[in-house]
């Protein structure tokens, strides 16, 4: 057992570092929840690309780097530590690539990735309707059958990026006659600018349109936009949660660097304690962030690492409900800490940490609520009984 | 980078589950409390047997060298088991002697190590770090006391203190008795030996904490209340997740407190997988008392043992308070904890 770096992973790192200094936008870029800051955090997908980082664990044919997990993790905390932009991408890069690459067609594949690479197409995700959140599998948008392809119908709420998103992939019900509501979805993929589509950006928190609701009305999805085999998008679906729950969604270089930054903080802040108010909060923090940059190299380096990459190495979507635990505390842990120890210019909204804290304020929420990531690690890894949630 | 158990390590692990799983534990400690060290002794000598007191001692000795991997291994098997008697200490000891010999002071480890390592001799330990007692100090074989920059042999000690924990029994080392070495020597070896005993509660804590939540899911299995399992209701599944995930989580900082200790670093890793791991067995604690209801406040149902351990490891050999000022003190000087 070891922590050390092989002079190949070394390399990986400091090339990783190397590019980020020589490529970062010297001054931030606008906020991705506007049209202006949206086409520059695309331009840096653009230019993420050219150099080789846009999508480090894809194989190379579709634009990759054909980086292991671990080099990911590195590449994350570089590109953490130097404060590189958000990525537009990400629901693309990181939850529907790796669903495609284990239920998509070849086809699906050479077409699809490399223009999610360069950042030419940017996708959201579509599951949550107005009634259907929890119980996902109680959605009642639906896919009808046509000539050549479906055409959908319905109304998608909660959808990140969709405001100035291309496409969106999502979940229909393509028959309703199956039996359980698990049973008879497609999972399908859709323009967000066509006809029979309407998109209403959706402010969150802070005012900002990060999400939106998509109504649609006869929608046209060719056979060739459909993931996996209609009628079984449930468990198609499920690949997706697991990127999105587990390390690959909130890596740990994410946290550390909030770690190491809420100590600076921690260090300048001087009340009349001197400074030892919130220390406890602070110790626990860093510790919390190691623990999963630990948790990260296991995964990535451990017997069942490489298991498709899809939950982050190894353990399927339900260990990857422990990491989406895990992670969302941590992370709403670090800010709210940060904001008291800020005192009275912690409720100022255009900070770094307060905009971070809003964030963080939606962690237990998405991606499925802690309190199913509870019942699924109760179930399935504790080995509870099933119960009604109650 | 490979950071994960290997095979033969997972089979340690394995070995000594099954193991003390058959021996049981449970009335072992309730003797050893009771003043009846016999099926304690047996119980030692076994776990000897398998190598697990050679794991801080080296191979001239009769051990197998400084293995904090190894260690972590059995010591969270031993916590999972609530094996009695002074096993950090000796273990801790055993550090202690053998870094003096390394620094030219072979005597103390040429008269301990090798019965320490052959399972026939305990070690109690009292550093100026961990306060004034020394656990089982009346029954160990030597009683190593450190004051400053010396070494003592003491001269046994006083009065047996109750512990939560009915397994730990805590007394003041008398003062004076033999100088076993005295110089820098001993107080760097002494630091060390506070490493590897914070170390290895930690180890025993995680144990705690699995054994402490795995009997907690098979009584919510079984425990039929309004005509169905309690581990039906979500508020009891929930809190048995969130148990989970604290351990799951404090697991990865024992072993990189493991790797740390292997490489000679300076404890800030020690220090975090002790707070994480007592922590995570303090919490699990709170929910196996909750879970099992009343029945889990008897001292006659054997999870008492195992409850009392995880409250009594907290406070040993670095308490959370002491654990978090070594965090942000290093933090300060140079980020380890974040290694790039």
């Amino acid at each position: 057992m070891d922590l050390d770096l092989t002079p190949a992973e070394a390399a990986f790192r400091s090339r990783a570092r190397a590019w980020l200094a020589a490529h970062l936008p010297p001054t931030p870029l606008a906020p991705p929840e506007t049209a202006e800051g949206f086409a520059a955090h695309r331009a840096w997908e653009r230019t993420l690309y050219e150099g080789g980082w846009s999508a480090v664990t894809w194989p190379r044919e579709y634009g990759g780097r054909g980086a292991s997990l671990l080099e990911w993790l590195l590449f994350e905390e570089e590109y953490h530590t130097a404060g590189a932009p958000a990525r537009v991408s990400q629901n693309g890069v990181q939850l529907l690539a790796p669903t495609l690459l284990e239920h998509g067609t070849p086809e699906q594949r050479a077409r699809l990735l490399p223009p999610m690479a360069r950042g030419e197409t940017v996708w959201a995700q579509a599951w949550s309707e107005p009634e259907a959140g929890s119980d996902l599998a109680s959605l009642r948008s639906s896919a009808r059958r046509t000539d050549g392809g479906w055409l959908l119908k319905g109304h998608k709420t909660w959808c990140s990026r969709a405001a100035f998103a291309d496409r969106a992939f999502g979940l229909f019900r393509s028959h309703p006659g199956a039996g359980r509501p698990h049973e008879g979805l497609t999972y399908a993929l859709f323009p967000l600018r066509a006809d029979g589509v309407r998109v209403r950006p959706v402010a969150r928190l802070d005012g900002r349109p990060v999400f939106a609701e998509v109504f649609l009305d006869g929608v046209f999805v060719p056979d060739a936009d459909v993931v996996g085999e209609p009628g079984q998008g449930w468990r198609v679906a499920m690949s997706t949660a697991g990127s999105e729950r587990g390390l690959t969604l909130r890596s740990p270089g994410r946290f550390t660097a909030a770690a190491r930054r809420l100590v600076a903080l921690w260090r300048a802040s001087t009340g009349p304690d001197g400074g030892t108010a919130l220390r406890d909060r602070v110790a626990d923090a860093v510790v919390r962030a190691r623990a999963y940059q630990l948790y990260g190299y296991a995964q990535a380096t451990g017997a069942g690492a490489d298991g498709g990459g899809g939950a982050g190495g190894s353990g399927g979507t339900a260990a990857a409900s422990l990491a989406k635990v895990f992670w969302s505390e941590l992370d709403l842990a670090l800010h709210e800490t940060a904001l008291d120890l800020l005192g009275p210019s912690g409720e100022l909204a255009d900070g770094p940490w307060a905009e971070g804290c809003v964030l963080a304020l939606a962690g237990p929420v998405y991606a499925g609520t802690n309190e199913i990531q509870r019942d699924v690690i109760a179930e399935r890894l504790l080995g509870l009984p099933k119960g009604r949630r109650r | 980078m490979r950071f994960a158990l290997d095979a033969e390590q997972r089979e340690f692990g394995r070995v000594l589950d099954r193991m003390l799983g058959a021996a049981d534990t449970p009335a072992a400690v309730r003797a050893w409390a009771g003043g009846d060290h016999g099926p304690g002794r047996v119980l030692w000598e076994r776990l000897a047997d398998a190598g697990v007191f050679g794991l801080a001692v080296a191979e001239k000795w009769g051990g197998a060298g400084l293995l904090p991997v190894e260690t972590a291994v059995a010591f969270t098997e031993l916590g999972r088991h609530c094996v009695p008697g002074p096993v950090v200490e000796t273990v801790a000891g055993a550090v202690l002697l053998g870094r003096l010999a390394e620094r030219g002071e072979p005597g103390p480890a040429e008269r301990w190590l090798p019965a320490v390592a052959a399972g026939r001799a305990r070690l109690s330990l009292a550093l100026p770090v961990a306060g004034p007692y020394a656990l089982d100090a009346d029954v160990a074989d030597a009683v190593l006391a450190v004051t400053g920059t010396e070494l003592r042999l003491a001269p046994g000690c006083g009065s047996v203190r109750r512990s939560l924990d009915p397994a730990r029994r805590p007394a003041r080392p008398r003062a004076g008795g033999p100088v076993l070495a005295r110089g820098r020597a001993v107080r760097e070896a002494a630091a060390e030996a506070a490493r590897w005993a914070a170390f290895a509660t930690a180890a025993q804590a995680l144990g705690a904490g699995r054994a402490l939540l795995a009997r907690s899911v098979e009584h919510a299995r079984r425990r039929v209340q309004f005509g169905v399992p309690i581990g039906t209701f979500q508020a009891v599944k929930h809190r048995l997740a969130d148990t989970l995930v604290a351990l799951e989580f404090a697991e990865p900082l024992l072993h990189g407190a493991a790797v740390e200790l292997g490489a000679g670093g300076a404890g800030t890793g020690v220090a975090a997988a002790k707070l994480a791991c007592c922590e995570a067995a303090y919490a699990a604690g709170r929910t196996a008392l909750q879970v099992h209801g009343a029945l889990g406040y008897t001292a006659e149902y054997d999870l008492s043992l195992w409850l009392g351990k995880a409250r009594a490891l907290r406070s040993a050999w670095g308490g959370p308070e002491e654990c978090r000022r070594r965090i942000l003190d290093q933090e300060e000087h140079r980020p380890r904890l974040f290694h790039e």
